[in-house]
C-alpha cells in the first residue's frame, strides 16, 4: 500500500470508466489489468468497442482476456509503451480519455506523456496496483534510475548514494534523491528495502 | 475588505444594439487604469441619492485613450442598476471602479481556444480575442444573437477576417452547432461559455456528453442576484437589515452601513460566503461557489446572491 | 569610486559582512520567544523609519554588486537555476516592467528607466548595464524577460500561474535558496511544493494561504518573513550544491559560531500581476552572523530562547540540527534572562 501523507505525490484515486468518452486508452502493466478488469464490468457491452489498450511488460494479463477490446497492443518495457501512446496521443482528439493502472514509475510516465500532449494531469483516471518501486532523480546530475526499491540508492549515472526524499515531480515522474553523506562523507546508512 | 476604488468619468456613450450601452471610462484626476487581463470585470459603484448599486461588468477593451470600455445590457429584470446607467448616466457622469478581477482567465496551458457567447456574454470574449491575437494563439468565436440588430458588435466582428468568428441569428434560425464544433478538436483545447444561464446550461451538457473532461469546460455565469421573497437578517450586535425583494442581501447590509466582505458580487469567488448562525426559514442558494454538500449543510451563505425564502437567518458578521 | 555596494563572497572565502546600518535594518523575524508556522501574511506596504528593509517594494541593498556577481556564478555553472514553461511569456513581461519600474521609482540614483510606448531604455548604474528593447518582443533583450531583469535583482522568484483554483510554479530563477530545487519544482502547484514542509499542512496553513492568495488582487502585495539558519554567508544552499556546503554543518565549534552561524531570514512578497493574471513571488534572503546579531540585546535573547524551544521536527527539517546546541551555548551568554518586549523588536 502507498504510504499516504506526502504531499507532493498526487493521488490516484481508481480508474473510473467515462461513458461518453468517444475514445477510451487504457495503459496497464500485469498488476494492473485487474484494474482494468474491475471497470469494464462496471460498464455496458459496447464500452470495450471504444478502448484502445496497451498492456505493458511482463507478466499474467488473462483478467483482460474475456473483453472484445477495438486494440490490444503489447510493450515489452516502459519506454515501448509509452511510444505508442505518444503516437496514438499524437492523433487525439477531444472526446479521448486516458487511463492507467499499475506501477508508480508506469502512471508518472504516462501522466507526463499526457501532459506533455496538452490532456490535463487530473483528466487522466488512475489506478495503483503492485509494487511501490519508485523513480529516482539524482538532483546532482539530473539522472534518472529506475526500479528504486530500497533507501538509501546508488544514482546509476553518477555513483552518488541517494538518499530518496519523499518529495514527487510530476514533470520528471520521479521522487528527489540528494546526496546522503555530503555532511558526513563516507558515512552511507545500510541500504533498507523500503519501496517493494 | 473591499478592492481598491478609482474614481473614472464618462468619456464616451453609444448605443450598440436594443437595450445594450456600450461606455467608455477614464480616470477622472487623469490616472491611467490599471492593465487588465482578458476575462477581468470591475464593479462600478452607482449612487441615485440614496440608492447604491454595485454591479459586475466585464472589461470589454481598451479605449482610445487608454480607458476601459464595458457594455451594459439593460433589461426588465434589471434591479436597478443597469437601468441606471442607461438612463442616468451620461458623457461626464462619474463613477466608482474596483481594480480589475479575474475570475475567468484564458487557461495558459491550452493548446486551442474555442469561445462561445450568447448576448451579452459576447462582452468578456471581445478582450479575449484581443490577448489570444496578440499571444498569436489558435481560437475560435462562436457568438450567438437574436438578430443582428440585437446582437451587440456584430457588424464589428463579421468584419473580422478569417474563418474563426462565426455569429449565429436565431431569428434566422442559426444556431450554434456545438456537438459538431466539439467533436473534432485537438487534444488541450479549452472552450470558455458566457451568456445566459440556459445557454451555459446546455452548452456544459454538450461537452459533457461529447467526453469533454471538467477541467478543459469553462464558463462564466452573469448571475445578478435574482429576485425574492422579503426576509430579514440579524448580525451578532442584534440589529435586523431587511432585505427587500429586488435587492440582494450585500446590498441591504451595505445599505445598513454594514461593511460586508466581497470580491466578484456574482456568487463565483466565494469572498462574500459568511456562517449562518441559525435560520428560521430554507436558504435559497444561487452561488456556484458552494458545494451540494455545503448547500445542504445550510451553514453557510454567500450574501451577493443568495436569499432566505422569507422569515430571517442570522448571520455570523 | 563607490563606497555603498559592497565588494564582498558568499563562497569560498566568505568575506561578506554586514554594515552597523546593515545589522540595524535585518529583518528579525520573531515576535515571541518561540516560533510555530502561521499564516503570516501581511499588505506589502511601506513601514519602519526611512531605510526600513519595508521602505520599498524591491530592497537593493549593499550586498546588491556581490550579490547579482554571485548570481551570475551560479546561473553560468547551472543554467537549470532559471526557467520559464513556455506559456509564462507574458507574465514574465509582467515581472520585467514590475521590477524595472519599482527598482526606479525607489531609487533613482541608481537606476533609470524611460518608455516611450513600446520603446524602452533601461540603466542599471551600479552593475554597469544599459539596454534600450521594444517592451513585448524578447528579440530585443539579451535574455528572456524575467532572466533578464532577476539577473539584475536581489533575491530568488517565482511566477506562479493560476488555474484550476490553484497557483503553478511555471516559472523562476533560484539561486540563493534554502535547499529546494527549481529544476525539480517546475511545474508544482502550491500544495506540493510545500509538500516537504513539516507539520504545517496538518495545521491547515496551506490551504488558508491559497484560498487567501487565489483572491489576491492587483495593487494590494502582501509579505510575510520565513526563516532558517546557514553555516558561512553562502547564498546557494541549493539541493544541487548540497554537496559543497552540507560538510560545513559539521565544522562549527564553541569558538567559531560567532562568525560561521547565520540567521538567514527569507522576506516573501506576492504580487498579482496584470496582463497574466499570474502572481509574482519574491523570496529575498538576508543573512546575520550570530556575532552580528548578538549586537542587539533583544535579539540575543529571543534567538536564544526561539533556537532553544524548536521542535525538533522543525530544526531537522530546517537542517539546524548537528549545530543548534553549540549555537544555543554560544547564545545562553547573551541572555540573562530578563524579559523581552512582545513584537518584531525592529528599530
Amino acid at each position: 500500500m502507498l504510504v499516504s501523507g506526502i504531499k507532493s505525490r498526487p493521488h490516484y484515486p481508481g480508474l473510473k470508466p467515462d461513458a461518453n468518452a468517444k475514445q477510451n486508452v487504457i495503459v496497464a502493466d500485469s498488476g494492473g489489468a485487474g484494474a482494468v478488469a474491475d471497470m469494464m464490468r462496471q460498464v455496458d457491452a459496447d464500452f470495450a468497442s471504444r478502448c484502445i489498450v496497451l498492456l505493458v511488460g511482463a507478466g499474467d494479463f488473462a483478467a483482460c482476456e474475456p473483453f472484445k477490446f477495438a486494440s490490444v497492443w503489447s510493450s515489452p518495457t516502459i519506454a515501448t509503451a509509452i511510444n505508442r501512446l505518444v503516437n496514438v496521443l499524437q492523433h487525439g482528439r477531444m472526446g479521448l480519455r486516458l487511463y492507467v493502472a499499475g506501477t508508480e514509475p508506469l502512471i508518472g510516465q504516462v501522466v507526463k506523456a499526457a501532459v506533455e500532449h496538452g490532456i490535463e494531469h487530473n483528466s487522466v483516471r488512475t489506478e495503483h496496483r503492485g509494487s511501490t518501486s519508485r523513480r529516482v532523480q539524482c538532483v546532482h546530475c539530473k539522472g534518472i534510475t529506475e526500479d528504486v526499491t530500497t533507501n538509501p540508492v546508488t544514482c546509476a549515472h553518477c555513483g552518488t548514494a541517494l538518499l530518496v526524499r519523499d518529495h514527487y515531480s510530476r514533470r520528471y515522474a520521479a521522487f528527489m534523491g540528494v546526496r546522503i553523506d555530503a555532511e558526513a562523507p563516507g558515512e552511507i546508512p545500510q541500504s533498507v528495502g523500503e519501496f517493494k | 475588505m473591499t478592492a481598491n476604488m478609482q474614481r473614472v468619468r464618462v468619456a464616451r456613450v453609444d448605443d450598440v444594439a436594443a437595450g445594450i450601452k456600450r461606455f467608455e471610462l477614464v480616470g477622472l484626476a487623469g490616472q491611467s487604469l490599471p492593465m487588465f487581463s482578458a476575462g477581468s470585470h470591475i464593479v462600478v459603484t452607482m449612487r441615485d441619492k440614496d440608492q447604491v448599486w454595485r454591479n459586475p461588468y466585464s472589461i470589454m477593451g481598451v479605449s482610445e485613450d487608454n480607458g476601459y470600455v464595458i457594455s451594459v445590457h439593460s433589461s426588465p429584470e434589471s434591479r436597478g442598476g443597469s437601468r441606471y446607467m442607461h438612463t442616468k448616466v451620461h458623457v461626464g457622469s462619474e463613477l466608482d471602479i474596483s481594480e480589475p478581477v479575474n475570475l475567468f482567465p484564458i487557461v495558459h496551458t491550452g493548446r486551442k481556444h474555442i469561445l462561445i457567447a450568447g448576448g451579452i456574454g459576447i462582452t468578456p470574449m471581445l478582450a479575449m480575442l484581443d490577448e489570444l491575437k496578440r499571444d498569436a494563439s489558435i481560437f475560435e468565436l462562436h457568438y450567438a444573437v437574436r438578430s443582428p440588430e440585437a446582437g451587440a458588435y456584430f457588424s464589428d466582428l463579421m468584419s473580422e477576417t478569417g474563418r474563426s468568428i462565426r455569429v449565429y441569428s436565431s431569428d434566422r434560425g442559426e444556431r450554434i452547432p456545438l456537438a459538431a464544433i466539439l467533436s473534432n478538436q485537438p487534444l488541450g483545447t479549452h472552450v470558455y461559455v458566457c451568456g445566459p444561464q440556459r445557454m451555459i446550461d446546455w452548452a456544459l451538457e454538450v461537452a459533457d456528453r461529447a467526453g469533454w473532461p471538467e477541467e478543459n469546460v469553462h464558463c462564466e455565469r452573469f448571475s445578478s442576484a435574482p429576485p425574492g421573497k422579503p426576509f430579514d437578517v440579524e448580525l451578532r450586535n442584534g440589529t435586523v437589515v431587511h432585505v427587500g425583494e429586488h435587492q440582494s442581501m450585500l446590498e441591504a447590509l451595505e445599505h445598513a452601513g454594514v461593511d460586508a466582505p466581497y470580491l466578484c458580487r456574482g456568487g463565483a469567488c466565494g469572498q462574500c460566503v459568511t456562517r449562518v448562525i441559525a435560520s428560521d426559514s430554507k436558504l435559497v442558494h444561487n452561488d456556484h461557489y458552494l458545494t451540494d454538500e455545503e448547500k445542504q449543510a445550510g451553514e453557510q451563505i454567500a450574501t451577493c446572491v443568495s436569499r432566505a425564502d422569507g422569515g430571517c437567518i442570522k448571520l455570523d458578521l | 569610486m563607490n563606497t555603498f555596494f559592497k565588494d564582498e563572497t558568499f563562497r569560498d572565502d566568505f568575506t561578506f559582512q554586514n554594515s552597523p546600518e546593515a545589522v540595524a535594518r535585518f529583518p528579525f523575524p520573531y515576535w515571541e520567544d518561540k516560533y510555530m508556522y502561521s499564516v503570516n501574511m501581511e499588505p506589502h506596504v511601506k513601514a519602519g523609519a526611512p531605510g526600513s528593509v519595508y521602505e520599498f517594494p524591491i530592497d537593493i541593498d549593499e550586498h546588491y554588486v556581490s550579490d547579482m556577481r554571485d548570481r551570475a556564478l551560479v546561473l553560468a555553472e547551472d543554467p537549470l537555476r532559471c526557467q520559464a514553461l513556455p506559456h509564462m511569456m507574458s507574465a514574465q513581461w509582467d515581472v520585467l516592467e514590475l521590477l524595472m519600474i519599482s527598482m526606479a521609482e525607489a531609487y533613482p540614483k541608481h537606476f533609470t528607466l524611460n518608455r516611450h510606448g513600446d520603446e524602452w531604455h533601461w540603466i542599471n548604474r551600479p552593475l554597469r548595464i544599459e539596454d534600450k528593447f521594444r517592451f513585448g518582443d524578447a528579440t530585443t533583450l539579451p535574455y528572456e524577460p524575467m532572466e533578464y531583469i532577476t539577473r539584475q535583482c536581489q533575491g530568488d522568484f517565482s511566477v506562479l500561474d493560476q488555474r484550476e483554483n490553484n497557483l503553478w510554479m511555471d516559472a523562476g530563477i533560484a539561486t540563493s535558496q534554502a535547499d529546494w530545487s527549481l529544476d525539480f519544482d517546475i511545474g508544482m502547484n502550491f500544495m506540493e511544493w510545500h509538500g516537504p514542509v513539516p507539520l504545517a499542512h496538518e495545521i491547515g496553513v496551506f490551504d488558508r494561504a491559497l484560498k487567501f492568495l487565489l483572491n489576491l488582487q492587483q495593487g494590494k502585495p502582501v509579505r510575510r518573513l520565513n526563516w532558517t539558519m546557514t553555516i558561512n554567508p553562502r547564498l546557494d544552499t541549493s539541493p544541487e550544491n548540497y554537496d559543497k556546503w552540507g560538510i560545513d554543518r559539521c565544522a562549527v565549534t564553541p569558538e567559531n559560531v560567532g562568525d560561521k552561524v547565520h540567521l538567514r531570514v527569507e522576506l516573501q512578497a506576492l504580487w498579482r500581476l496584470p496582463r497574466s493574471n499570474a502572481m509574482l513571488f519574491s523570496i529575498r534572503a538576508y543573512l546575520l552572523k550570530m556575532r552580528e546579531l548578538v549586537t542587539n540585546p533583544d535579539w540575543a535573547r529571543r534567538f536564544h530562547r526561539v533556537l532553544k524551544s524548536l521542535p525538533p521536527e522543525l530544526a531537522d527539517y530546517k537542517g539546524l540540527t548537528r549545530y543548534r546546541d553549540a549555537t544555543v551555548d554560544w547564545l545562553a551568554k547573551y541572555d540573562d534572562g530578563k524579559p523581552t518586549p512582545t513584537g518584531f523588536l525592529l528599530k
